[in-house]
């Protein structure tokens, strides 16, 4: 599915290197978990990846089924089945979420040869959809993210996935901010999306979220790279001993 | 007082370049007075305070530059399936052919043309009146060569609900034609009348609107310019409200190589409300002036002005407005914003908001900015899978959407709107895409 290989990262206007050298293969249906200290580039490996401006991309590739990604406008990139949980989701005053979702998805259908959806059964999609998230009607009417507390952007973000139904997802962070109720029902909503032919990238500091949302594999980053790859219960070691131990092992 | 040798000139050269006046009827007088007027102001220049931003020339020209019609393709026209009274004007020339009887439950229309040689008129109150008392204090020298030249127009006298829009067709179809109108409207106490204006009307168009509205009266007034690329204008809307009287104009400007709307409100009788509205949108030579003076002359009235342009690939944008409260004026609220978005450096927004306040009972606020598109908000969506260019129009509308909001019927802001959406997917700024 996803496939990273030897990925070097500056920022485009400083010299600042942030990712250097990421190497990460992700297979049809698999969960992947991404956990590192603050500043050691997870974040910036999803935007790169998504196609974000502002940095350059000095050496590696990235790959979706074969296909080049960061060749593509972001565009592309999500019609060819990446989406991204933002860390920060964005607010956009003036447009309304509704006409945003209807936007994305019939852009994305549009691109890949596919009838748009009619208003009204989107409207039931959308409706069903952000019940089982219990985001309510009003907030579907309101500009996106706008005035939606921490949570409520977390949700929304799921929703836009559960409605696109990409193929490759990174989650960055999607538990920050979330209530206990509500990591369960963020948690739910990903789950119910796993199937043989997704595949997930969670990018997260607590093994709690990984309680919910059951990884195959867990990667530790540091200083842009991947230093340490196992099974979940790399994620129960981060949890009890901090990453001191796993970055003085790799020195 | 003389004029400058400079301004003498350029004056006696337009007035080489115009038909003499004709003397005959009521309307005499009003040509003569408004003659009289330009002698004494001059035309403008780039010199006089409120023409710094915009250059004048090309309006004081004894001949208007070309300008080629614009081809809106198998696009619908503006107001197309509203049941209307239709009046076309083709180049600044009323054409009954194209154009409904003149007349329906409710209004009186004339064309000036018809009107002007009657003895007496109810014209003769407002045909040049609000325009010469919107002389001072800031002159308006376009607007008085208007009333003494125009060649046509309409006069609407509205008894009562005028029961549909009355729509003003302008086309447009020589390359040089020159188009001086002149349209008077008088609502009486309690009248309502909606009134559409479409289209550029000529290579080079004069227009004023001279509009009293009465006590508890209502004007609504929508206005597209039409879409020619070269096409210069210069408009004045002049308007008196009584008490508790409502005006509210919007006006959606596509392209225009040169456009001065002037706008001039006399709020004159308590509780009365002015709403004045605009979305320009440029790409490249276009030149989008907005002049707007609002006087508060009775208590408890309120006025709004909500000026947007959206600007790309060298073009200008340009707000001069102005609320003036009057010492009587107690509880004014008066609320002015002007923006622009600027899609790329080359463009450029030039604002001059001011206000003077001699009530001390008021409520005012006035916001002026310039700022280019949130670069983050265009990402998310592209991120989402909507291309840039639609991600963009989102993004521009808005930001545009507090203007047409102004827009009281809502289909008629809906179809603004996709005509926008439309207008957007065509342009984008050519730097940095
Ligand atoms: N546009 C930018 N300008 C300046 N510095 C940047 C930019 N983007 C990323 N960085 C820097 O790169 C480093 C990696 O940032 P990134 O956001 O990818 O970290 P992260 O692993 O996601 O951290 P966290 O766990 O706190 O979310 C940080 O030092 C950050 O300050
Ligand atoms: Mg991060």
């Amino acid at each position: 599915m996803l496939e990273i290989k030897n990925l070097h990262v500056k920022l485009e206007e400083e010299d600042k290197v942030i990712l250097r050298g990421v190497d990460l293969k992700i297979g049809a249906g698999e969960v992947h978990a991404i956990m590192g200290p603050n500043g050691s580039g997870k974040s910036t490996l999803s935007y790169v990846l998504s196609g974000r401006d502002g940095y350059e991309v000095t050496a590696g590739s990235a790959t979706l089924d074969g296909a080049e990604l960061l060749e593509m406008e972001p565009e592309d990139r999500a019609a060819a089945g990446l989406f991204l949980a933002f860390q920060y989701p964005v607010e956009i005053p003036g447009v309304g979420n509704m006409t945003f979702l209807r936007t994305a998805v019939n852009a994305q259908k549009k691109s890949r040869g596919e009838p748009e959806v009619s208003a009204a059964d989107f409207l039931k999609l959308v409706r069903e959809k952000a019940k089982t998230l219990k985001i309510d009607a009003e907030m579907l009417k309101r500009p996106v993210n706008v005035g939606f507390s921490g949570g409520e952007k977390k949700r929304n973000e799921i929703l836009q996935m559960a409605m696109l139904e990409p193929r490759m997802c990174i989650l960055d962070e999607t538990d920050s901010g979330l209530d206990v109720d509500a990591m369960k029902l963020v948690s739910d909503g990903v789950n119910a999306l796993r199937s043989e032919g997704r595949s997930f990238l969670v990018i997260t500091h607590y093994q709690r979220l990984l309680d919910h949302i059951k990884p195959d594999v867990v990667h530790i980053m540091a200083a842009g790279r991947i230093i340490k790859t196992g099974g979940p219960e790399l994620a129960l070691e981060v949890e009890n001993n901090g990453y001191a131990d796993i970055l003085n092992e790799v020195g | 007082m003389a004029l400058p040798k400079a301004k003498e000139d350029a004056l006696s050269a337009r007035l080489a370049g115009l038909p003499a006046l004709s003397g005959k009827g009521w309307i005499s007088a009003a040509r003569a007075e408004a003659l009289a007027r330009l002698q004494a102001m001059g035309l403008p220049a780039k010199r006089d305070e409120y023409w710094r931003y915009t250059d004048p020339a090309s309006l004081n020209a004894v001949d208007p530059a070309a300008a080629k019609s614009f081809n809106p393709g198998d696009e619908a026209p503006p107001f197309d399936g509203l049941d209307r009274l239709k009046v076309v004007f083709v180049d600044g020339v009323f054409d009954p052919q194209a154009s409904d009887d003149l007349g329906a439950e409710g209004i009186r229309i004339e064309r000036l043309a018809d009107a002007a040689a009657a003895d007496i008129h109810w014209a003769q109150g407002l045909y040049g009146v609000l325009e010469a008392a919107g002389q001072s204090p800031v002159q308006r020298p376009l607007a008085a060569l208007n009333t003494a030249f125009a060649t046509d127009g309409l006069l609407i006298h509205v008894t009562g609900n005028a029961t549909k829009p009355v729509a003003l067709i302008y086309v447009h179809n020589s390359d040089n034609s020159d188009a001086i109108l002149h349209h008077c409207v008088k609502l009486d106490p309690g009248a309502s009348l909606t009134l559409l204006e479409n289209g550029p009307a000529a290579a080079r168009f004069s227009k004023v609107l001279e509009v009293d509205v009465a006590d508890g009266a209502s004007f609504h007034h929508i206005r597209l310019q039409g879409r020619d690329h070269e096409r210069r204008a210069v408009t004045h809307l002049f308007a008196r409200l009584g008490a508790r009287s409502e005006l509210r104009s919007f006006t959606l400007t596509a392209n225009g190589r040169l456009t001065r709307n002037e706008a001039v409100v006399d709020l004159t009788g308590p509780d009365a409300r002015a709403h004045l509205a605009g979305a320009a949108v440029g790409d490249g030579d276009f030149h989008h002036d907005d002049t707007v003076f609002i006087t508060h002359g009775a208590e408890a009235c309120e006025s709004r002005q909500v000026f947007k342009k959206v600007l790309m690939n060298g073009a200008t944008g340009v707000f001069q407005g102005k609320i003036l409260v009057k010492s009587g004026a107690q509880k004014t609220d008066g609320y002015q914003i002007s923006q622009s978005l600027l899609l790329d450096e080359d463009s450029q927004f030039l604002a001059k908001p001011e206000l003077e306040i001699y009530a001390d009972d008021v409520k005012c606020s006035h916001g002026s900015t310039s700022g280019a598109i949130d670069e983050t908000a265009l990402f998310y969506l592209q991120s989402r899978g909507v291309p840039r260019r639609t991600a963009q129009a989102l993004l521009v509308l808005a930001f545009l959407a507090e203007a047409i909001q102004e827009i009281a019927d809502e289909d008629i802001a809906e179809d603004i709107r996709e005509r926008l959406e439309r207008w957007l997917a065509r342009h984008g700024s050519k730097a940095g895409a």
